[in-house]
């Protein structure tokens, strides 16, 4: 029998080379991750030492470490939080047929279908310190801060450490409502209508039958939109880095950041390298909890 | 119509409207930016949403003469183009072959190549910053050429297989007793059929290398070699060019938001229902 023919050996030629470059670019770099996080390699040295677990642990007494990981958490935690709330909320009222439903459609995808990082120096300018259009709209309109003498002085977005984590979540959450929102509206639309009908029948109201009925029949599919958000969230660092560079003084700083800093502006290749590991527990463990879930769901 | 009906339909359509603008908000503003005189950019109190001393093209003129915006743009379309044929020749028959050939442990195999595309930039950048300088790469388009399919592959493999599961069998074995051989099938029968799905790969790809960020801030210095998802160089230490720079954020993002949106559904079900059981 040909090789063209042969099943087995045919199968092996087409998806060797895909292999092999998934390889050559995620399994050896992530190798060379795991030997750079317990060696002492910088930008400049050509090969390092074995130093042990002395980055880990260098990096869990340094104190920028520690609020970076307490960030990463927040961060993903709360954008996620909202998202799962407002991509329900918007599903439920996209699922409605109304005129212009289309424009409506597609001016909810834009921000996760235009490159984030462009979004996210969108919303520079809106927060900006000086010329914020919300700030603007708060002197102007409703006169809560200003300038003015008297006046309480109003915000600025960046600049103030709570502010400023409050303003990246809120970009993280514009950004990765979209994906939610259409996996949300696509398990909406796969109940049969039957079980609404039957439950307006037995006299249900509308919120009786979102959280008796929709909410738990679409909650797998939910989980596998949250997941992904959620993982999303936890490794990025593109809104972070456009919006506060991790500050004012660090206090916005994720890991992803952190390591970006350490390691590509600092050059210290194995700190930055120790760092970055520490998103690949929680990672993994996602990985692993979205298999199971969507097997039970049925949707890989 | 009730009251309560009205009332529901009203708090409906302000919720939606609330929404649509909260979403669209940023690009309207890069708009409205992109046409302001700098003495109504830089006076925070003249009124934001119109031009009060009247619009200009100015900032524009300067984005496409005076910075390397258009050689981003021809950056980006470069390594687009690369990486899209780099993608199409891996993924397709990678796709085909765990549709059709390997049985459970293709399916296995399947999974663990979507897998890696879990596998963020942001682990990965800092071995592969070491590995593009030692091949002298660095500050080189062709880094990004190199290092984009490690997202594209995955995804699109995963996509095809979806793809190529949803065409019957029948059609390839009706070629092979004809006496076409099982790649013969592929190549002339089924390819061919399969126009929707690789147009699908060619625009997820291309807006995949628009989208990416941190390899492109990572490897990439000098102005000359950006793309136009690193547009630092408007952005000159605290001298923003905030007119030009909202103009430029708005013609990259826009079209290809556009574009992207016509294959959103089939990106979702890549997401969620990809390859359908059977």
């Amino acid at each position: 029998m040909k090789i063209a023919d042969d099943p087995n050996a045919l199968a092996r030629i087409l998806i060797a080379p895909a292999l092999i470059y998934i390889g050559a670019v995620i399994g050896v770099p992530f190798i060379l991750s795991l030997w750079f996080s317990v060696s002492d390699v910088t930008v400049s040295s050509a090969a390092g030492k074995y130093v042990g677990l002395e980055n880990f642990r260098s990096a869990m007494g340094d104190p920028s470490f520690r609020r970076a990981l307490r960030n990463t958490f927040l961060f993903a935690v709360a954008s996620q939080v909202i998202v799962v709330i407002l991509a329900t909320t918007l599903a439920v009222a996209l699922q409605k047929d109304f005129r212009g439903k289309w424009i409506v459609r597609l001016l909810i995808l834009l921000p996760w279908v235009a490159p984030v990082s462009l979004g996210s120096i969108g919303w520079l300018w809106i927060l900006d310190s000086i010329y914020s259009v919300i700030n603007y709209g708060l002197y102007h309109w409703f006169h809560v801060c200003g300038p003015q003498p008297g006046m309480t002085a109003c915000p600025v977005w960046l600049g103030q450490p709570t502010l400023a984590m409050a303003s990246i979540i809120g970009v993280q959450v514009w950004r990765t409502l979209p994906l939610a929102t259409v996996i949300n509206l696509g398990g909406l639309s796969s109940i049969p209508q039957d079980i609404h009908d039957a439950a307006s029948i037995d006299g249900a109201g509308f919120f009786r039958t979102m959280f008796q009925i929709t909410i738990p029949l679409v909650l797998p599919i939910l989980l596998v939109a949250v997941l992904f958000g959620f993982v999303f969230a936890f490794t990025d660092m593109i809104v972070v880095w456009v919006l506060t560079r991790g500050g004012p003084y660090d206090m916005t700083q994720v890991l992803a950041s952190l390591a970006f800093f350490k390691g590509i502006d600092g050059g210290d290749l194995a700190g930055a390298s120790a760092i970055a590991l520490f998103l690949f527990p929680v990672l993994a463990a996602a990985a692993i909890l979205l298999l199971r879930l969507a097997r039970r769901a049925e949707v890989i | 119509m009730s009251a309560r009906e009205k009332a529901a339909k009203a708090g409906h359509r302000t919720l939606i409207t609330l929404f649509a603008l909260f979403a669209a908000f940023p690009f309207a503003w890069m708009l409205i930016t992109a046409f302001k005189k700098t003495n109504d950019l830089l006076d925070p109190n003249s009124f934001p949403f119109g031009y009060p001393k009247g619009p200009t093209l100015e900032n524009l003129r300067v984005l496409f003469e005076e910075t390397l915006f258009v050689r981003w743009i021809g950056n980006t379309v470069f390594v687009g183009v690369i990486v899209v044929i780099i993608t199409l020749l891996l993924a397709v028959p990678a796709g085909y072959a765990l549709a059709r050939l390997s049985g459970t442990f293709g399916e296995q195999l399947g999974i663990g190549i979507f897998l890696t595309y879990l596998v963020p930039p942001t682990i990965l950048f800092i071995p592969l910053a070491k590995v593009v300088s030692t091949l002298h790469l660095q500050d080189n388009l062709w880094a990004l050429v190199l290092t984009y399919p490690s997202f594209t592959i995955p995804f699109c493999t995963w996509l095809m297989m979806g793809f190529f599961k949803a065409i019957p069998k029948d059609i390839e074995e009706a070629a092979m007793v004809d006496g076409m051989s099982r790649l013969g099938a592929f190549t002339r029968v089924v390819l061919p059929m399969s126009v929707a799905g690789l147009l699908t790969v060619v625009i997820f790809t291309f807006t995949l290398v628009m989208q990416e960020f941190v390899y492109g801030l990572t490897f990439i210095n000098s102005g000359r070699n950006f793309t136009v998802g690193v547009p630092s160089f408007l952005v000159r230490g605290d001298v923003y060019f905030w007119g030009s720079l909202m103009g430029a954020c708005f013609i990259a993002s826009v079209p290809i938001a556009f574009l992207y949106n016509l294959f959103v559904d089939r990106f979702i079900a890549g997401f969620t229902v990809g390859a359908v059981k059977g």
